[in-house]
Order: C-alpha cells, then structure tokens, then sequence
C-alpha cells in the first residue's frame, strides 16, 4: 500500500525529490546543529521583518511613550502605571523587545547589505584577475594584500572617520547607515576576492573552459556562465561567515559610538545603552539585547561551519 | 637571502608610501584644518597666516613630500583637539597599548596553537568537540560584550579585580610600565583575556584546520606506511608543515590585535593609543587619525617582514628559489 | 612457504544508501623475492586490498570476514600499537605519486634516519651510514650531497628511488607498490620496475605490486591476480594467465590492449559485465556533409612554429627567465589521416596541439589551414569559420566538461555559439547526436557527474561533433581510462576518420596506441621534432636514436594471448 502512495509523489518533481536525496539535503537533514541554527536565523530574520506588525509598541514614536514607565523589570508591574513588559523598558520607557524587533531590523540590514556588496565586489574582481592575469591580477591582488593587512574593523572606522568629515553635519544621522553599510563591504571583499580567485585559477586550466574557448566563446561567457558556477560553493561559505562577521563589526562600530546613530539603534547601539546601567542593576537594558546578538551570530556562524563541511566533504 | 630581504623590504616601502599618502590626503582633503583650529571669531588675516605656516599654500606634492618628511621625523603636526604635538601624544599612550598587545598576542598565539593541534589530533574526542563548540561561541561573541561579561563577573559581581585604567604604572624613561606593581598587572588580567580570547579562537580553528589538511597529505600516509609513531607524525611531520600556512595568518592576526585593542580599550577605559583613536574619529581630530594610520602601517610591515624571514627559515623550497635569483 | 597469505579476505564501506562491498572474499599469496601482480580496472578493489594489509583502509571501511597472516602470523585484526610496529618493519609501502608522498620540509637523510632509527634503533651513525648505503643502492648518484637535499631538488624519478629507499630501509619482508610508477614517464617507468625486479630477487623481499597496466604486469611480475569488481576471477603464473587466459574478463581485458606489433583494423570488443555500448556511425555519416578530400594538398601546413613560457616575471625583462615549449617544428597534415604526434611529458606535443586549436598564441611561425592563414588571433572572421572546422577532445573525462552545465547544453553549445540553428531543431540535433553516440537522448537531462569516465567521452565526441568539423585533435583522449574503455573509444575515432572523413591529429605517449590509430607518426623531444615519419616505417626502422630508445623502452606484449583478436580468419 505505502508503495502505491509514494511513487506517484516522487515522480512529478523528480528534480526537487534528487535534490531533497541528494548528499548536501541528506547531511542538513541530519544535523541537529544545522536545523536548530537555521531555525534561530529563519524566526530572527522573521522577527526583523514583520518588527512593525510584532512589536508591542513603536519605540520611535514619542507619543507612546511614557518616562514614568522607565527602568521596569522584565515580566513585573511597573510601580507607578501598573504597565507590564516582556522584557522590560529602559530609561526612558521603551519596551526592550520592542526595540531589539527594531534594532534587529537595522543589524541584519546593514549586515546583509554590506555582505552582498562585498560579495559583488569581490566576485568581480576576483574572477577578472585569475581570468586576466598579467598586471591586472597583480594590481588587484596588490590592493587586496595591502588591504588584508589592515583589519576589516579599523578599515571600517577610518572610512566612517573619513565619510564623517566629508558629510555636512545635518545629513549625519541619515547617512550613517549607507556609510556603516559601505564601510563594511569595502573592509570585506578581499575576502571573496581571494577565494574566488583562488578557485577560479584552478577552474581555468580545467579543460571545459579550454574546451569553451576552443568553440569560439568570449570571455564574458566563460568567465560568468562556465567558471562562476563552479567557484560558488566556497563564496557561499565565506559569505554565511562573512555575514556574521559583519553583524559583529556593525555592533562593534555602534557599540564605539561610530556606527548606527542613537535614532536609529542597531543592536549594537541598545548594548552601548544598556552597559551604562549594568552596574547599577538594570541588567535587563544589556541583557536581552545581546542575547539576541550572540544568538544571530551563534547560529549564522554554525550554519557557515556545517555549510563547509557538506560542500567539502573530504574534511571529514 | 640578502636579494630576498631587500626585495621584501622595497615592498614594506611602497606599502608605507602609500599608506602615507592615504594619511596625507586625509589630512588634506577631509575637513578644512583652518576651520578645526580657529574658532569662531576669526579674521582673514588669521586664515592667510595660518594656511602659511601650515604650508596648506604650497602644491600638493611639496606638502605631500613635507607630510613624510615630517613623518619620518615623527612630527604629525598638532591635535586639533587637544592643540598638543600628536607626536607627544602618542608616545605618551603608545606603552599602554603595546604592553596590553603584547601580553594578549602571547596569550593568543601560544593557547591558539596547543589548542589548534589538540583538537587536530584528537578529533572525535568529546574534550576537543567541547572545545571546538566553545570556540564557535567565543567567534560568535563580540570583543565588547566578552569584556563586558568580564568586568560584571570579576568586578561587579565578585569585585576581584579593576573595571577599568592600568592601575599604578612606574616610568622607566619615556615608558609607562605597568608590569612592574600589583595594580598594575592586576588592571592587565580582564583587557588582557578580552583582547586575546578572540585572537585565540580564530588561530586555534586555523590551526585545527591546516593541521588537519596536512594529516590528509600523502606524505603523512607514507609516515604512517613506514610505522612512524603517531608523536613523530603528528608533531614533527604534520606540525611542521601546518606553520606554513599559519605564520601567515598568525601574523596579520597579531597586526589586528593592535586594532581591535581599540575595543577592549573603549570598554576597559586603558588609557592606550586605540582610545585615543577613537575619540579621534568622534571630533574628526585629523592629525591623530592620520598618525595612528601610520604608526600601525609601520608595526603592520614590520610583522609582514618577520613573517616572511620565518617563512624563509621553515620552508627549504623558498631558500632556493630566492638562491636562484 | 608464502610469506604473505591473503585468506577469503572481505572489505566493507558501509554508506548511507548501501553496504559497498569493495573486496570480495579475495585470497592471495606471496612468496619471498616474488613479484606478485594486482590487476584489475578502476574500482576493481585492487588499492583496498593493500591498503587491508596495511592496516590503512581509510574510514568507514572495515574488513568484514577473512584473515591476512603474515609469515603465519595473523596480521589483520591486530591492534594499532602492534600494527605500527609491523608496517615499515615487516611490511612497506611505495605509493603512486612521488611528488606527494614525501615530506617536502625535511631532508632525505632526515626522513631516512628517522624511519631506520624508530624501527632499528643503534647510533646516529649508523642510521646515517645505512641511509648513504641504501640511496647508493636505488641508484641515486653523488649520495653524499643527495642525502641533505629537500625533495624538491629531485626530479620524479630520483623522488621514487628516494621513496624505494625509504620503503627498504629497515629490511621489510614485503612491500606493496601500488601504482608505483603511473606517474612516471615511460623511460624512468622501465629503470624504476627494473630496480623494483633487482631489490625483489636479492632481498628476499615479496612484492605486491598493484597496476592498471598489462604491460607492467607482462613485463615485471612472476604471478599475478587478475580482479573484477572486488573478486577475484583468475590467478596464477603470469606467463600463463597472460599467454592463455581461462577467465572470459581476463580474455577480454587482454584482447583490449593495443599491441606495438600488428596493427588491427578494429580492435576486439569481447563485451563483459554488459559494459559494450553501441555507435551509430551510419547513422551519423547519412548527414554529413561530404566533402571530398583532396589529396594532393595538405589540410594543415605548420611552419616554424615556436613557443616560450614564462617561468618567473619581472619587471624588468631581463629579470625574466623563459623556457621554450616548443622550438622550431615544422609539418604537414594531410586530409584525411590520423597524425600521430608522440613524446614524453615537455616534449611540447600539447603545446603544439594547443596552438593549432588556437588556445595559445604562437610566439613565432605559421600555421595554415586549407591555405588560410590561422595562426593570427587577432583576425576574428576568419577565427570563427576555422573554429567550427576544428575541434578536440581532452584528456581528462572528468573535467572536460562543466559540471554544473547539464550534458543538453553542453552539447548544444558549439551549435548556438556559431548559429548554426535555432530553437527546437537544436533540440532535435543534440538528441540525435547523443543518441548515435550511444548515450541515448534522456543523457541530455543529467548533468556530467552521473556519467562514467568512458561515457563521459562519449559525451565529449558528441560535442566535437555538434558543429560538423572537418578536423579532430585528439589530445591523449584515453590516457585516463581503462583499457576496455579504451578500446571503445579508439574505435568510435577509427569509424570518425573512415567513414566521415574527418582529418585527425591524435596526441600520446603511448606507442602502441599511436601504432594502432596513426597512418603517420611524428615524434618531439624537447620542443623540437625529431623525425616524421609511417606508423609501419617508424616502428620497423626508426632513423633517430631517441625514437629506438623510446620503442626499446616500450612494454612488449609479445607474451600476451592473442584469443579474441580476430587473428584466426
């Protein structure tokens, strides 16, 4: 009987029923790490998203709030309105879940946004000096090693120093974000640089792409219809870590004062609030947000960990 | 040998000029300096006099020739915030900083790699899967909230240790030690873990991986075809070839200890060159930018260059390339 | 007494799908000082079972049932301690690539005395004094200076006398060679299983020696066993299993290999195992455009055709050094032969192949197709007609073709890069032609790696052949495969140049393929072409010294049994 179910259920979508057989399926169907990471980073980027529909209250929005409500603990009545919070409010009232919803949106933005612009970045560039070799690969890489010697968080600062002094002060606030996010993916690339190139030199003496050129075709199509499919398992990788790393280095730099403005708080920004009263006992202002920081980061980067095992299966 | 380290050396240069002129066209370009330094009430003579004796007058290669030239000697002109020599500035704070890299690069680097090879070599043992989860937590773990969680355990909670400065510090000539009182090492502890505890973790996990990407080599099969013992195998053959790959890596770790002092010295208040960074990028204080941008392109290089003399030593394959040259 | 008794041995790999079964019940013996033959095709369980006796199956592989006995002593099963004391000691190992398997941070005598000084023990001295006797003895020259040299500053063959060293160096009572000489140029392979033969005879020493190659087994070995899918289907003395097999896959394995002495107009396919897979060459030649050849007028003319590499860059350029690939070769290629183009590796021959596809530029010379001046890249037009003339097929089946592309595309892409057709008929085209080469059309829905090395080709040749090209190179197209695969494949090419007329330039190392597939056969030393001359001339009276060198060093298979050639009518 169970075999007159399941065949006609195979069969249509036999691509997606491969894939779900598949090695790479099997292996995250059976690591508890990778289904319990992925469904941290699924309910927290949820979360981010739907913040205004999800959210108690608008932390933004200075009607709602009320200063009498200030320093109340998680769960328990405050003691002049009686108003109870999840997870607490800070000093001038906010509701803290609320504003982790909130400043989980602006971390995981800029994180993502910085990723993918380094990705591109890079990628390009990567490609084009294993492709061209010669000079080009030569300057490139040149840069990027130059680079690489200059850690991506202090890249980052002097950028945002050096975007500081040049944007009049009214437009600060607003530009903060495109800066933090500009900032990051130019302390970034080099990483998916050197991987991509790194890959692609081995792709290029195989022999498919000898055998492309020899058909006639240019180098655009080899380099991004022959050559970049094949050199993507690694980028995948460095960009599952890379977007960890940048969720840390955007709360590093907000957590310095130099990165998402008090109006607009990343995570790290409610941590910079929050360690001000971790001494005098309102632990919950810190507590809760850095939680949701570690968790993020926790489960991206385990996430990126097991992604490199099953792409590379001979670590094992 | 000798072409060899010239050449590297040529190489360090070209990197510093650059970098200077990064540092230069900051200086130059990024906020007007006359704005910074005269307040409010000025005149036009005032501008005139000081855009002379800046030599802000004069074509942009002079200046940029004037700025190394400067550089070199170690004058970065004067903070705009403070109206004080950056030069004096720095040196003041310069033995903070390097005393805390110090002792955290060494913590790093010698726990990274017992650690690295640990985990290599008994890789299903639960005590290395313990520790490689731990460290996946200690990547996933911002510098400033590991200090944090430091200070409101050690000082808050058990009020063991300082929260913040470096304690009773002793000059021995133009150098602040802290090493030298009780205060002082005790203020060390907590920056100290902060600042390298990350470090550690990310050399340990590279360590873990090259080594055991080297276990895998056919050469490490013929040791063990020959009947080599595990020891010979693992700690003369494989580690061996596993510090190739990572005194490079370990290298540009140590330079970006430097950096990320600028966090651990933002949450412990150390009184170091990386919180004067920071509150330099705060006011825009340019020259300070400027200087702390060459001084660490300076440590950068040197420990490029010591890496690559390492390098030298521990792989024959290079030594003769550069013989036959 | 045999030394070394393999007994109903099984080997597992458990998977997530099934138990992989990888040796089946095997039993083998070796006696002191003989050379015992492993043979078998890929994935015949010929590695697994030395990597069984040395207790480095790779995980999860696990012996399942039977017994390794070593002098009489049980060996498998032992634990790790005692194993480690065995291995070196009582038994070695040489493995295939010389260039891996020694540590390159460690000097020889370094890696030498070790070895001698954990299993022997005694004074540093004499470790060193052993060590200088033993690289004497491979044969290495000036040991004294050798000894404290990196390996790097050996070229492979000197690497595999050092790893032989290495292998004998505390006396062992067997060793395993598996592949020991596959990566070596057929020169150094004849010296290497030469000192192989030496060492056996006057040591005592029992050899397992595994290999692909018949030629190596006709040529080396006193016994051999002859493996199929993890069992083994025939054993005994070479000369017999060899000159007068009882097994139908060793009959057929044996009918597959190409003999350096007649020529055959096809070479025999005894079909084993179901792996035969059908050519619809008629079909083919129905639809090809005919084109007679003429043969008074050369299809190619190459003249004084030059290539340098770049070894190091500099800035400057006396700062760079460069190394010629390829210097000052001329020839013609006439419509209509296969033109075989032999050496060893540096010979250049695939720099010279490579220039006439138009993968590298040349550096100085012509090169003139149907009369037209090919060799300028720089002229598109006639570029793009010259690339729908000519096409090639690789080496290397697995990557040859972009893994990520799946097999319909990959076929139809020379089709849409020249605009050859457009929509459906594309379709229609690339399901034809994987159809006559014996795929079928369905193939055009997977992608590369659910093919086999032998398939894949076949997918390679429907590629070449999308475009309808007058012209083929063949740039050593079977050297990755096995012999039964191999066999296929030459006659696919055999059925190319007879019945569509296609002009072939056929690239090997391997004589005596190149004396079955070439009517004309040149031969490259060092960039520069020795001599030119027939297939049949060059093989009954070379001019050149080097070309006698290269046939005196090639396998004799005058042993093997010639049933199934087809020879009796």
């Amino acid at each position: 009987m169970t075999e007159t179910v399941e065949t006609p259920q195979t069969a249509p979508n036999s691509r997606f029923a491969k894939f779900w057989d598949g090695d790479f399926a099997w292996s995250f169907r059976h690591s508890p790490v990778a289904l319990v990471a992925s469904l941290v980073v699924v309910v927290l980027v949820l979360a981010a998203i739907f913040a205004p529909l999800i959210a108690p209250y608008n932390p933004f929005d200075p009607a709602t709030l009320n200063l009498m409500n200030g320093f109340t603990p998680p769960g328990t009545p405050n003691a002049f309105t009686q108003e109870t919070f999840l997870l607490g409010t800070d000093d001038q009232g906010r509701d803290v879940f609320s504003t982790i919803l909130y400043g989980l949106r602006i971390s995981l933005f800029v994180g993502t946004a910085a990723v993918v612009l380094a990705m591109i970045i890079g990628v390009i560039l990567g490609l084009v000096a294993a492709y061209y070799g010669g000079w080009i690969e030569t300057f490139i890489m040149r840069v990027a090693d130059v680079q690489l010697t200059f850690p991506a968080i202090l890249v980052a600062m002097l950028i945002f120093g050096i975007a500081k002094g040049v944007t009049p002060p009214e437009y600060r606030n607003e530009m903060a974000i495109y800066v933090l996010i500009i900032a990051i993916a130019l302390s970034d690339w080099v990483q998916f640089a050197r991987v991509v190139r790194g890959a692609a030199l081995v792709e290029k003496n195989k022999e498919y792409v000898q055998a492309a050129r020899l058909i006639g075709r240019g180098s655009l199509p080899i380099m991004f219809r022959h050559i970049l499919p094949n050199v993507l398992s690694p980028v995948l990788v460095i960009a599952t870590i890379s977007l960890a790393l940048a969720i840390i280095a955007e709360a590093t730099l907000s957590f310095l004062g130099v990165g998402a403005p008090p109006t607009q708080p990343s995570l790290g920004t409610l941590i910079r609030i929050g360690q001000g009263f971790l001494f005098s006992g309102e632990w919950w202002i810190l507590f809760f947000p850095a939680c949701t920081l570690l968790a993020l980061a926790l489960s991206v980067n385990l996430l990126g960990d097991w992604l490199r095992d099953a792409l590379n299966p001979k670590l094992r | 040998m000798f072409a060899y380290i010239v050449r590297r050396m040529f190489q360090s240069v070209i990197v510093l000029l650059v970098v200077g002129l990064v540092a230069f066209s900051m200086f130059r370009f990024v906020g007007d300096p006359i704005d910074n330094m005269l307040g409010q009430e000025r005149t036009q003579a005032d501008i005139d006099r000081l855009r002379t004796e800046l030599g802000l007058d004069q074509p942009f290669p002079v200046q940029y020739f004037k700025f190394l030239q400067g550089a070199v000697q170690g004058n970065f002109g004067v903070s705009y915030r403070q109206g004080r020599p950056v030069s004096t500035i720095i040196a003041e704070r310069a033995p903070a900083t390097l005393e805390l890299a110090f002792v955290s690069g060494f913590l790093a680097i010698t726990l990274g790699i017992a650690l690295g090879v640990f985990t290599a070599i008994r890789r299903q043992g639960i005590a290395a899967n313990v520790i490689m989860t731990v460290s996946l937590i200690g990547v996933s773990l911002p510098t400033f909230l590991i200090g944090i969680l430091l200070i409101y355990i050690f000082s808050v909670e058990l009020d063991l240790l300082p929260s913040f400065g470096r304690g009773e510090t002793v000059m021995i000539g133009n150098w602040s030690t802290g090493f030298l009182t009780a205060s002082g090492l005790k203020a060390l502890i907590l920056p100290a873990i902060t600042l390298g505890l990350y470090q550690m973790t990310l050399i340990m996990r590279l360590v873990r991986s090259e080594m055991l990407e080297v276990l895998r080599a056919d050469y490490v099969r013929f040791a063990r075809a020959r009947g080599l013992s595990d020891r010979v195998i693992n700690f003369r053959h494989a580690l061996k070839n596993t510090l190739v790959p990572v005194i490079t890596i370990t290298g540009l770790q140590l330079g970006s200890i430097i950096a990320f002092a600028i966090i651990t010295e933002t949450v412990f208040q150390w009184p170091g060159v990386g919180l004067l960074f920071i509150n330099a990028i705060q006011f825009v204080d340019i020259p300070v930018m400027a200087a702390y941008l060459m001084l660490i392109s300076v440590m950068f290089v040197t420990i490029n260059l010591i890496v690559d003399l390492l390098y030298y030593a521990i792989d024959p394959r290079l030594r003769v390339d550069a013989r036959a040259t | 007494m045999s030394l070394l008794k393999i007994e109903d041995l099984t080997v597992e790999f458990p998977t997530r799908r099934q138990l992989f079964t990888a040796v089946n019940h095997a039993n083998l013996s070796v006696k002191p000082g003989e050379i015992h033959g492993l043979v078998g095709e890929s994935g015949a369980g010929k590695s697994t079972i030395g990597a069984a006796v040395m207790g480095l199956l790779e995980r999860p592989g696990r012996i399942a049932s039977g017994e390794i006995k070593l002098g009489g002593e049980q060996i498998s099963g032992l634990d790790a301690e005692d194993m480690r004391g065995l291995r070196g000691k009582k038994i070695s190992m040489i493995f295939q690539d010389p260039l891996t398997s020694l540590n390159p941070l460690f000097t020889v005598r370094e890696q030498l005395t070790e070895t001698i000084l954990t299993h022997i023990g005694g004074s540093d001295a004499d470790a060193n004094n052993r060590a200088r006797d033993l690289i004497d003895r491979v044969g290495i020259p000036d040991p004294d200076t050798r000894l404290d040299q990196y390996p790097h500053q050996f070229s492979g063959g000197m690497r595999q006398r050092v790893v032989i060293a290495l292998a004998l160096c505390t006396e062992p009572d067997v060793i395993i060679a598996d592949e020991p000489t596959t990566a070596l140029d057929v020169s150094v392979q004849a010296q290497i299983l030469d000192l192989i033969k030496e060492l056996a005879r006057e040591r005592q020493v029992g050899v397992i020696l595994i290999t692909h190659d018949m030629g190596v087994i006709a040529d080396t070995t006193d016994r051999v066993t002859v493996m199929y899918d993890g069992k083994v289907v025939e054993s005994g003395l070479t000369a017999q299993v060899m000159g007068q097999p009882k097994h139908e896959y060793t009959k057929s394995l044996i009918a597959a290999v190409p003999r350096p002495t007649l020529k055959l107009h096809r070479f025999p396919q005894i079909s084993y195992g179901g792996r035969e897979t059908r050519f619809a060459i008629d079909d083919m030649a129905r639809h090809w455009p005919t084109v007679d050849n003429d043969s008074s007028k050369p299809v190619f003319e190459i003249r004084n055709l030059s290539k340098q590499f770049l070894l190091k860059r500099g800035l400057l350029p006396w700062d760079r050094t460069y190394f010629t690939a390829v210097d000052d070769v001329s020839f013609d290629i006439q419509a209509g032969e296969v033109f075989g183009l032999v050496g060893e590796s540096g010979s250049g021959k695939s720099t010279v192949a490579r220039m006439i596809a138009g993968l590298y530029p040349v550096d100085g010379g012509t090169i003139k197709f149907n009369g037209q001046l090919v060799s300028d890249l720089s002229n598109k037009a006639v570029q793009e007609e010259y690339r729908r003339q000519i096409q090639m097929i690789f080496q290397d089946p697995y990557s040859s073709l972009n893994p990520r592309m799946r097999v319909d595309e990959i076929v139809a892409e020379p089709i849409r890069h020249h605009r050859l057709m457009e929509g459906k008929e594309i379709n229609r085209r690339v399901d034809e032609l994987l159809d006559q080469v014996g795929l079928g059309a369905e193939a055009g829905l997977k992608y590369p790696h659910e093919f086999s090395g032998g398939q894949r080709q076949r997918i390679s040749i429907a590629r070449a052949l999308a475009t309808q090209p007058r012209f083929l190179i063949c740039d050593e197209p079977t050297s990755a495969l096995d012999v039964s695969i191999q066999a296929q494949i030459l006659n696919i090419l055999k059925d190319l140049q007879e019945y569509l007329g296609l002009t072939i330039l056929f690239i090997s190392h391997d004589l005596p393929v190149v004396r079955q597939m070439c009517d004309r056969v040149a031969v490259m030393k060092q960039g520069r072409m020795v001599e030119i001359q027939d297939t049949d001339d060059l093989f009954a009276n070379p001019h050149t010294e080097y070309a006698r060198e290269l046939l005196r060093l090639m396998p004799k298979l005058d042993d093997l049994s010639t049933d199934g050639l087809g020879l009796e009518s």
